[in-house]
């Protein structure tokens, strides 16, 4: 198997060992095991949620630090659309955008352009292939390994179309390359990211073979520059024009911002990791098929939600709300004849089918997997069914499995060795009560002897 | 008495009550028993059949019985999908086979359910189909898939 790099790693020095995460994870993909957590690397989907569980703050995204600028002579920052939701009202998108500049990137280019190319495309593609509905958004590239594990079937309705990301990437390297001359390699892509999902994405692509994004910056790693460089560009004046992107493209950085953009009648969008779970468990058993569209993010809330955000996801989607009103009116920058070609060209679709991955298997043969089963079925039924977490695993099925598979042993289970401790402890008992033949009937005679001291 | 390796048949029962108006349980149980096939490495396909079955099958003893048990077989060479409930019992099978024909409740049909396409599908996606039914008992619905003939893939 090839090596899996996944964002989402544990800080060892705080984890306190507690069970908070492995009961959060929708995958089980952790454990806790001699007193700290362990992320099986090729279960995890970088969704974040142990992110935002963990009350000790041990699990950490890690994204590209700001020295890998140094790699590239032309350096192009990417915000995410839900970035410009991480600042208050008095802040202007273009404010924003200068200060990428004026903290050293060359030039910066808005996710949220890229992402009204994709709705085009997006939109033109569904219209056209007719596919199977309902169609899925490609756009979360952790829901994406969800599906990839969880719901294979319904991979072949994911819009094949590359992610905003990674749209942004090419086209921003593209106006580079005509603007300086220079080749390929010397342009580096930076995405400004909410999520570790994003990170995964361009160092193991699923929608691309080769990502073009160069670097994945934590939207948390950057903002106190950003900050600092927008009061200090106070008052030099405002030079303009780097702001492009329009309302529909902002509005990706919050659930419904995506399926308002792809416009279609029917269209439905979701948040949430377990949100997204039920609802595709709703449609492999062939419910909505009237749906057209289906936008499906990991963070509640959609990308302001993401784990790598500064604000709170509620006030970070009324902030990026606030800016779309004051500045979102505008010309889209790429016109129908743009967009057109665009889509006809076929640059930005995703080349091969994405997938699946079958590491929930017991055995590659059939029937020793339903041996397997059953002893895994067994052991289930003998474990207390409580899912307290205490023996490390998620839940009672999970300890099963995690047996089966030899990583656990059904002595982990607190709640059965306290009850055979017990058991124990009286069979112990029982046999010190139990007298050696050569000493029987004297505790009867002790009892004689007794009642003739008393009687003395 | 030791059981001897070579006659020994490995199966596993999922089982699974279905109230009256149960409406969860036919979606829950197709879930839960897709997961427990994709750990067994059984195709897409197979497993969609399957999950088709179980689908309907329950939610036709959740619309017309009172109640009822549905149980799921699997074993290297076959997956049984049964269904047992008390109920009305159904008074003619050829009939209850068409397409769109249905004697489900206006409620039911009001909720998307109903359509009367309940055993036609059952029929599409299995092997064979065994239906015992006595009018005002109840009804046995045994449906059948095959794993040899391609059904299990190892990759």
């Amino acid at each position: 198997m090839t090596q899996y790099f996944h964002s989402v790693t544990l800080d060892y020095e705080k984890c306190k060992g507690c069970t908070n995460c492995i009961k959060r994870c929708p995958m089980e993909a952790i454990r806790v095991h001699d007193g700290k957590a362990k992320i099986m690397e090729e279960r995890c989907i970088d969704c974040g949620e142990c992110i935002r569980y963990c009350p000790n703050h041990a699990k950490v995204a890690v994204t590209d630090k700001l020295d890998k600028l140094e790699g590239y002579k032309y350096r192009i920052a990417l915000p995410a659309p839900s970035f410009f939701g991480q600042f208050k009202d008095q802040e202007h998108i273009e404010d924003i955008l200068n200060a990428f500049i004026s903290m050293g990137f060359d030039d910066v280019f808005e996710v949220a352009l890229a992402a009204e190319v994709t709705a085009y495309i997006v939109h033109r593609h569904i219209r056209e292939k007719k596919k199977e509905r309902p169609q899925f958004s490609s756009a979360c590239p952790a829901v994406l390994r969800l599906m990839q594990i969880k719901f294979p079937d319904l991979l072949n309705r994911v819009t094949p179309v590359l992610t905003p990301m990674e749209i942004a990437a090419r086209l921003a390297r593209e106006e580079a390359i005509k603007k300086t001359g220079l080749s390929k390699e010397e342009i580096g892509t930076f995405f400004i990211s909410p999520c570790p999902a994003k990170v995964t994405e361009m160092r193991c692509p699923i929608t691309a073979k080769k990502s073009a994004v160069s670097g994945v910056i934590g939207a948390n790693i950057i903002y106190k520059d950003i900050i600092r460089h927008i009061a200090k560009n106070q008052g030099t004046g405002r030079s303009g024009g780097k702001q492009r992107a329009t309302k529909l493209g902002l509005a990706w950085g919050y659930t419904t911002g995506e399926s308002r953009s792809v416009n279609f009648n029917t269209t439905l969008a979701v948040s949430g990791i377990h949100n997204v779970i039920s609802l595709l468990e709703e449609i492999e058993r062939g419910e909505l098929k009237d749906v057209d569209f289906i936008e499906l993010q990991a963070c509640t809330g959609g990308c302001v939600g993401g784990p790598l955000n500064i604000q709170n996801l509620f006030i970070g989607r009324m902030r990026l709300r606030e800016l779309i009103k004051k500045y979102g009116e505008k010309d889209p920058y790429f016109d129908e004849e743009n967009l057109a070609r665009l889509y006809e060209e076929r640059l930005f679709e995703i080349s091969e089918p994405i997938q699946s991955r079958k590491i929930m298997l017991l055995d590659e043969d059939l029937s020793q997997a339903i041996i397997k089963m059953e002893r895994l079925d067994k052991i289930t039924s003998e474990l207390p069914g409580l899912d307290c977490g205490a023996c490390g695993s998620p839940s009672c099925r999970a300890l099963a499995e995690d047996i089966i598979r030899g990583m656990a042993f059904e002595t982990d289970c607190v709640i059965n060795l306290r009850e055979r401790v017990k058991i124990l402890a009286e069979q112990i008992l029982d046999l010190a009560r139990i007298v050696p033949p050569s000493m029987a009937g004297m505790p009867n005679r002790k009892k004689e002897e007794g009642d003739k001291d008393k009687g003395m | 008495m030791p059981v001897d390796p070579l006659q020994y048949t490995p199966k596993i029962t999922l089982e699974f009550k279905i109230g009256e108006k149960d409406f969860y349980m036919a979606g829950e149980s197709a879930s839960r028993t897709k997961r427990t096939l994709q750990q067994l490495g059984l195709n897409q396909e197979v497993i969609k059949r399957v999950a088709i079955i179980i689908y309907e099958a329950a939610m036709n003893v959740t619309i017309h019985a009172t109640k009822g048990v549905l149980k799921i077989l699997i074993d290297p060479n076959e997956i049984d999908v049964i269904t047992e409930d008390e109920g009305p019992g159904i008074p003619d099978i050829d009939l209850a086979m068409q397409e769109g024909y249905s004697t489900a409740p206006y409620e039911v049909r009001e909720m998307g359910f109903g359509a009367g396409m309940g055993l036609p599908n059952i029929k599409q996606n299995s092997d064979e189909l065994h239906i015992e039914t006595k009018v005002g008992v109840g009804t046995t619905v045994k449906a059948k898939v095959y794993l040899k003939e391609g059904g299990f893939t190892s990759a």
